[in-house]
């Protein structure tokens, strides 16, 4: 339990980096508070013993002492070069990129944030990152200045329009962070706002492959689906790659001519593909049982569709199948395993320019 | 001298009715004026007028950041209503605020002089003022602009729907206002010195106008220049700050901040000038270190020319500048620091009179040292990268000109009322005042600093993606309610001063300096009734005598100042 939930006295520290600063800051801060409680002491003590009527001796009063001078000269003089050899050196650290970095292309424009990764996802408002790498923004502005300000990695740098920017950080801890533009730019300034995820490595991987998409399952073919029903419910049980006592093969079945129990013959296609699954008992082909449970209401329309492509797909194999689908990649380090070759390359503006592909999340009141 | 001898002294022994406010009593006596008196007066009712602009804007936003989803406004209307607080307290109340009242009131008393060196060219930086102010309050009426008071380019040239070019002549306006006085502050200050005032017996306030003056002669033309561009780029499409028509947007932010870096000194300067009189008059000592504390504000001016990039540190300018600009930050931060300590050190040994004037100065100096040192942080590179454009800078900036520049503005206005209308206010009301503003102030920008360091932009209409942030803006507005009726306090018992106040003596704080030794409250028009001649150095107070001045007084009567009290 966090007691300061309620009054947080620091953002959450998401990256090495922000440790690194957060130290600095708190010690420039203590100097704050040690200086100010001094001049305050010495201004108060100084006013209250010397107050006009009080019995304080003020015989020896001097006006000039130049050695308090160059002490309050040189004092804060050495501290303010050591604040600034430190920080010097933490800011070059911040503003060199890191050659093996994760690398996305951001567009600030008025008053959203797109992100493109190399692979070609594209999000909006959003970016995915997987944890322990170092990511490489690389940013630019489509119409007015922009800050890229993630408060939580302590990481800030001014997007601008009409040359390119770049800003990284390494996050360290998962979860969801505050992406938000710091540069007055118009109406909804503040409402150019938006999440980084740092996910797992693994979680990563699964994002990459669902396509960078959080919200949907990943988009399957409808054979797809109806492997998965034929898989789920045993269908393969009874209809084999040859025919059984409990059912015939299903291999190549479509559009065949089939003769059935009372005498007829008919065409296999979808309808009686259809009628055959959801009411198997009004037209049983010829040589077996009625022995096949009726699926009626328990299968969802999409299912049984799914069902039909899948049969029909066998038409042309040997047994139901489907090609396995190509995962996308992404350029990550080299820790990272790539599973394919890059399968499309788009360019950024191409991309962008054909819109958004997902809604916009936008955290409701709560 | 004993501050004895100054009771038993009665400076100008016939004292004559007339003085500068009852001369003439026609309204064009007042608009034609070209006495600086005159002129300061005109200065402060515009600026104490734009200053209520200013603070209602303030009240509209601190009230809408009360919720994180905004309270009454869209998005577009709160943009210009903080767009309308900025550009009103910096241009037209802060900026002119202590140089054109106080320092347009004292800088020729002080100096022994008749009036300014060009009477004429101060009455045209009054009109320049009001006609600035007149356009910018016209832009506000007929739409309003919402570009920040920075208005950085290209939201500002092209991407606002804003009435943009009307405000900015208006601040162009105004600019050449600042650079007037400016000139007329310089050439006073070296030609009409009264006999025996040398450059090191001048009053501390008017080396702290000379340094000021400075800058706005260098600075404005800069900004003035910038803004004209801007105006060219909006209305005539010239690409200069705008990349799609072939400009550059950061050149406009080293020009803007060329002039409005050093801008905050000519916001503060002066208002460390009217502390060195406070602290050295109720003290009752000579300013400790007197060539440092002038010789700071040169340095401060200077140096003050050479660290705007410290605003920049993010905007893509070069890491090697950014090194140079932080470092020369540094270095500025020292002058400021030599002043505090000077200040301190004067308390030391001497006999301190809690008075109006002296608490808003002592407000002043712990307002001013948190605003000083939190500038460290911002001034250093890494601390920079995440705390710049949010509410830390805020808070910052606010601890410096409202903490800092106000809190001497008032301190003056109180320590020299009496003189520049001849009459005393209420002490009661005065300190309450100073304390009340003291505590709303810390209540309202203290937690700034917290949701700043929290990562809360500043120009952010709502925060609904943070909630936590809620609590300190809360604090703030309570505070801002507090700072509100600080402020309005004076607006009140000043003004009933004027009615019914008791007759302020020639010297009613027994202090030092020719505009009180040497002259009535209020002054003659020709300020003195014979030219003085300066013999003694600055701020010769004696403690000692004052104690036991006081002691001997004490329980019997209030110790009086002056002739004729």
């Amino acid at each position: 339990m966090n007691p300061f939930k309620k009054w947080p006295i620091s953002p959450e520290q998401a990256s090495e980096w922000s440790i690194r600063h957060d130290a600095l800051f708190w010690t420039i801060s203590a100097l704050t508070v040690v200086f100010t409680i001094l001049v305050g002491v010495l201004i108060l003590g100084f006013a209250i013993r010397y107050r006009r009527g009080s019995t304080a001796d003020r015989r020896g009063a001097f006006d000039h002492h130049n050695g308090l001078e160059a002490l309050w000269s040189i004092i804060p003089l050495i501290l303010a070069i050591g604040i600034f050899v430190w920080s010097t050196l933490l800011f070059i650290e911040a503003r060199k990129m890191p050659k093996d970095a994760m690398e996305v292309f951001v567009v600030g424009k008025q008053w959203m944030w797109h992100l493109q990764h190399m692979n070609g996802i594209r999000e909006n408002n959003e970016l995915h990152v997987p944890v322990n790498t170092p990511i490489k923004l690389t940013m630019i502005s489509q119409d007015v200045i922009h800050a890229m300000y993630l408060p939580d990695f302590r990481a800030q740098f001014h997007v601008v329009p009409g040359r390119y920017t770049e800003l990284h950080f390494t996050p360290i801890k998962t979860g969801r962070f505050k992406m938000l533009c710091a540069m007055h730019c118009g109406t909804s300034h503040s409402e150019m706002v938006g999440f980084v995820y740092v996910l797992s490595k693994r979680d990563f991987a699964s994002w990459l492959d669902n396509g960078g998409n959080r919200y949907k399952p990943k988009p399957i073919t409808l054979a797809e689906r109806g492997k998965q029903v034929w898989e789920s419910k045993g269908c393969g049980g009874c209809h084999g790659a040859k025919d059984t006592v409990r059912g015939p093969s299903l291999v190549g079945i479509y559009n065949s001519q089939r003769a059935m129990a009372d005498g007829t013959t008919v065409k296999a296609d979808a309808d009686y593909l259809r009628w055959s699954i959801v009411q198997p008992y009004r037209l049983i082909t010829k040589g077996y049982e009625p022995t096949m449970p009726v699926y009626q209401g328990q299968m969802s329309e999409e299912d049984v569709l799914g069902l039909i492509e899948y049969i029909k797909g066998s038409s042309n194999q040997s047994t139901p199948g489907v090609k396995a689908p190509v995962a996308p990649t992404v350029r990550v380090p080299a820790d990272w395993p790539p599973s394919a070759p890059r399968n499309a390359t788009q360019t950024a503006n191409e991309e962008l320019s054909s819109g958004a592909t997902q809604a916009q999340q936008v955290p409701t009141k709560e | 001298m004993s501050a004895t001898t100054v009771i038993e002294q009665s400076p100008p022994t016939e004292r004559p009715e007339k003085n500068y406010l009852n001369a003439d009593h026609t309204l064009r006596s007042w608009i034609w004026t070209v006495d600086h008196k005159r002129i300061a007066v005109l200065y402060l009712i515009s600026v104490t007028f734009m200053f209520f602009l200013g603070s209602i804007a303030a009240a509209v936003v601190r009230f809408e950041l009360t919720s994180p989803w905004g309270q009454m406004l869209t998005s577009e209307t709160y943009n210009k209503m903080f767009t309308a607080h900025g550009v009103i307290m910096v241009f037209f109340f802060i900026i002119p605020a202590i140089p054109a009242v106080l320092g347009n009131f004292l800088l020729p008393i002080m100096l022994g002089a008749r009036d300014l060196a060009f009477p004429r060219i101060n009455l045209l930086s009054w009109y320049l003022y009001v006609a600035g102010a007149a356009l910018v309050l016209a832009s506000l009426a007929l739409g309003g602009i919402d570009a920040g008071w920075t208005f950085y380019t290209p939201l500002s040239s092209l991407y606002s729907n804003t009435q943009i070019t009307l405000a900015l002549v208006g601040i162009f306006l105004a600019g050449f206002s600042s650079i007037l006085t400016g000139v007329n502050f310089i050439a006073t200050t070296h030609k009409m010195r009264a006999p025996g005032l040398t450059w090191f017996k001048m009053p501390l306030f008017v080396w702290a106008h000379y340094a000021t003056a400075i800058i706005m002669i260098l600075g404005t033309p800069v900004v003035a220049m910038t803004l004209v561009l801007v105006i060219f780029e909006r209305a005539f499409k010239f690409g200069i700050f705008s990349p799609e028509l072939g400009g550059d947007p950061v050149l406009f932010q080293h020009l803007f901040w060329f002039y409005s870096h050093p801008a905050v000194y000519i916001m503060i300067l002066p208002g460390m000038g009217v502390i060195s009189e406070l602290i050295s008059c109720f003290s009752r000592r000579r300013v400790f270190g007197y060539e440092f504390v002038a010789f700071s504000s040169i340095a401060i001016a200077v140096i003050g020319f050479v660290v705007w990039g410290h605003h920049m540190f993010l905007s893509s300018q070069s890491v090697l500048q950014g090194i140079l600009f932080s470092l020369l930050t540094f270095l500025v931060a020292i002058p400021s620091a030599i002043k505090i300590f000077n200040w301190t050190m004067t308390m030391y040994k001497g006999s301190v009179w809690f008075s109006t004037p002296m608490i808003y100065a002592l407000g002043f100096m712990g307002l001013f040292v948190i605003g000083g040192l939190t500038g460290l942080h911002l001034g250093s590179l890494a601390t920079d990268v995440h705390l710049t454009g949010t509410y830390f800078i805020v808070a910052h900036f606010h601890f410096v000109m409202v903490g800092g520049a106000i809190m001497a503005f008032l301190g003056g206005l109180h320590f020299w009322w009496p003189k520049m209308f001849g009459k005393m206010y209420s002490e009661f009301w005065g300190r309450l005042s100073a304390m009340v503003i003291f505590l709303g102030f810390n209540f309202t920008f203290f937690p700034q600093f917290m949701v700043g360091y929290l990562g809360m932009p500043r120009r952010y209409h709502f925060y609904y993606f943070a909630p936590e942030w809620q609590i300190y803006h809360i604090l703030s507005s309570a505070g801002a309610t507090i700072l509100g009726i600080g402020f309005l306090m004076p607006a009140f018992y000043l003004t009933a001063s004027l009615i019914k106040g008791p007759k302020a003596s020639s010297n009613p704080w027994g202090a030092k300096g020719l505009e009180w030794e040497q002259t009535t409250s209020p002054p003659p028009t020709e300020n003195f009734h014979h030219k003085p001649i300066v013999m003694d150095d600055p701020y010769d107070y004696d403690a000692i005598a004052d104690n036991d001045d006081f002691r001997a007084h004490w329980g019997k009567e209030p110790v009086k100042y002056g002739g004729d009290n």
